[in-house]
């Protein structure tokens, strides 16, 4: 099937070509507007992109492997990630990870059963002055409890429903 | 006497609206580039290095001195607001780019008048999605107004500013590294020179500064860049924001002059250790900045005061940690996170930061044997100075302090066969 880009999509893509002087530095948005319309990043879908932009599949390949926040493979609708290092770590990180593998019965980097979930320890969110931190998709979680996260995977649950 | 806090960046507490539009031209806003506008360009720079604001990134080199290098001439020439925070322990320019975005774009187009530039690229770790979005809007509500665009304020000079998402990578934080990902390709730091003044942003003359330094800008410009300097110490001058997290009573985003004393910080604003406990150590200004134990931080926080000390000002972000916490625990994140985030352009950088990681986890794990702390040490120091970014100084600098100065941390493992804290 012949992938293609939504019209919004189409528009916001012109509208980026006239912010860059070139067109590869589209590279990165076109990705997340691709990862935005398609969930993840499949080879057929950065063959698309490449096409729009006009460059090799392979260098689309490249740069979108470099990338950690561009996604290869399908994540749960909440994707929950933990930062773990140095200041959260501090204020009792693993804690939370250890709670939220308890409640949604998954270790990091696997997805529910049901595809709601997705858990994953991630590096510093620059949000150590109210440590410990997660994010839910793009949204920030600070000051963090066990009793915090369990609260909020069963809001998630109730708001999925 | 202890040092005051000060409100001339951090100022959002009693000013809620000073992230729209009418509440930061209520508190004066765009002042600063009405008096740019009439300035001539050199005289601009000129103000911003008599200020001696060294940058708020984490390398301190002269904000002035950087934008006095970008040659004359015409054809586009590019600002860059680098706002890739992500150095763990640091959580400042969040806080700006969210609370005061609009001192960003005032600083930006202060920038642009000053250096002659053309267009700005506000570079932001893709996490701050959410953040960008709003910062979108306000230079959205900025240009509509004339603050950015074809002839800002009608002074004829022209110059807009655009958000790029990064996405992911520590790396796209050091300067040329985020000059190739905006070009969008893989973060890898190119070798310097050429420097990005003369050969940036699409082979462009190019002014990367912190989130930081640019919201300063406007304050320099209002104050007066004698006046800035003033504020802080010899030879670097003005007010910073301070960060504190960790073990700390009230950590959380302060801000002082520059020459605040670090134990001052700590122990008086900060309130101390949670808990009661007693202090074992501190992480200065992000994770890749050497630890100093409780006896060595009676500095000032300034780039030379930490650097007398063994270890930097980094971004100014202390993480503090209590007597209690295991140091190889300690050791093994920060060490994950480097080996996580080298690009693996550079052998040393990429074999030693993983090595250096495992080596440590094995330690943890107690199957190390008392030689492997030695090895530690040297693949550290085989790091050092072999890259083409400082990326491999920032996971070998912490690891060699971690381990010199708690040594005997890393034999009790290997003695314990494990952590012997039992928490750890």
């Amino acid at each position: 099937m012949q992938l293609e880009f939504s019209a919004d999509n189409e528009a916001r893509l012109g509208r980026l070509l006239a912010e860059y002087p070139d067109r590869q530095a589209c590279l990165l948005p076109a990705l997340y507007i691709a990862q935005e319309q398609f969930g993840y990043l499949t080879h057929e879908v950065m063959e698309l992109v490449a096409e729009r932009i006009g460059m090799p599949p392979g260098e689309v390949l490249s740069t979108a492997t470099f990338y950690t926040m561009f996604r290869k493979r399908p994540t749960g609708k909440y994707h929950i990630q933990v930062c773990g290092n140095v200041s959260c770590f501090l204020r009792g990180s693993d804690r939370l990870m250890t709670a939220l593998s308890k409640t949604l019965g998954i270790g990091d980097g696997e997805t529910t059963e049901d595809g709601l979930f997705t858990l994953s320890a991630v590096q510093c969110l620059a949000a150590c002055g109210t440590a410990p931190a997660l994010q839910v998709n793009d949204t920030y979680y600070e000051e963090m409890t066990p009793e915090k996260v369990v609260e909020l995977v069963g809001r998630l649950r109730e708001e999925a429903k | 006497m202890s040092t005051a806090q000060t409100n001339y960046l951090l100022r959002w507490g009693d000013k809620k609206d000073l992230w729209k539009l009418d509440g930061y031209r209520l508190q004066g806003g765009f002042r600063s580039l009405r008096k740019a506008l009439l300035m001539k360009p050199a005289d601009i720079v000129a103000e911003v290095k008599k200020a001696t604001i060294r940058g708020r990134g984490g390398a301190g080199f002269p904000a002035g001195v950087k934008w006095g290098f970008v040659p004359a001439g015409d054809g586009p020439r590019y600002l860059v607001i680098n706002a890739d925070e992500g150095e763990p322990g640091t959580f400042k320019d969040r806080a700006l780019l969210t609370e005061d975005p609009f001192r960003i774009i005032e600083g930006a187009a202060i920038a642009a008048r000053a250096v002659g530039l053309t267009a700005g690229y506000v570079y932001m770790r893709g996490e701050f999605l959410e953040i960008a979005r709003k910062f979108e809007e306000a230079i959205a509500a900025a240009r509509k107004a004339g603050y950015l665009g074809k002839s800002i304020l009608g002074s004829g000079l022209s110059f807009d500013l655009f958000v790029h998402l990064g996405a992911g990578a520590y790396i796209c934080g050091e300067e040329t590294a985020l000059l190739e990902s905006l070009e969008g390709k893989p973060g890898r730091p190119r070798l310097k020179p050429p420097f990005p003044a003369v050969k940036g942003a699409f082979a462009r003359p190019t002014v990367i500064n912190n989130v930081e330094t640019i919201a300063a800008i406007p304050v320099v410009l209002e104050i007066g860049g004698d006046a800035f300097h003033r504020l802080g110490v010899e030879g670097d001058g003005g007010v910073k924001l301070f960060g504190l997290s960790g073990h700390v009573n009230r950590p959380g985003l302060y801000e002082f002059p520059m020459g605040k004393n670090l134990k001052e910080f700590i122990f008086e604003d900060g309130g101390g250790i949670t808990d009661g406990k007693a202090l074992k150590g501190v992480i200065p200004g992000g994770s890749s900045t050497p630890i100093l134990k409780p006896d060595e931080i009676d500095v000032p926080m300034t780039f030379d005061g930490l650097k007398s000390v063994g270890s930097m000002l980094g971004t100014g972000c202390a993480t503090v940690i209590a007597e209690g916490t295991c140091m190889v625990q300690v050791a093994l994140r920060v060490a994950k996170f480097y080996a996580h985030e080298s690009c693996g352009q550079c052998t040393p950088c990429r074999e030693g930061c993983a090595w250096m990681a495992s080596t440590i986890d094995r330690f943890e794990r107690g199957v190390a044997s008392l030689g492997e702390i030695d090895l530690l040490l040297d693949v550290a120091r085989n790091i050092k100075g072999r890259t083409i970014c400082p990326l491999g100084e920032a996971a070998a600098m912490p690891v060699e302090a971690l381990v010199t100065k708690f040594r005997d941390e890393f034999e009790a493992h290997v003695r314990a066969g494990g952590c012997p804290s039992v928490a750890g």
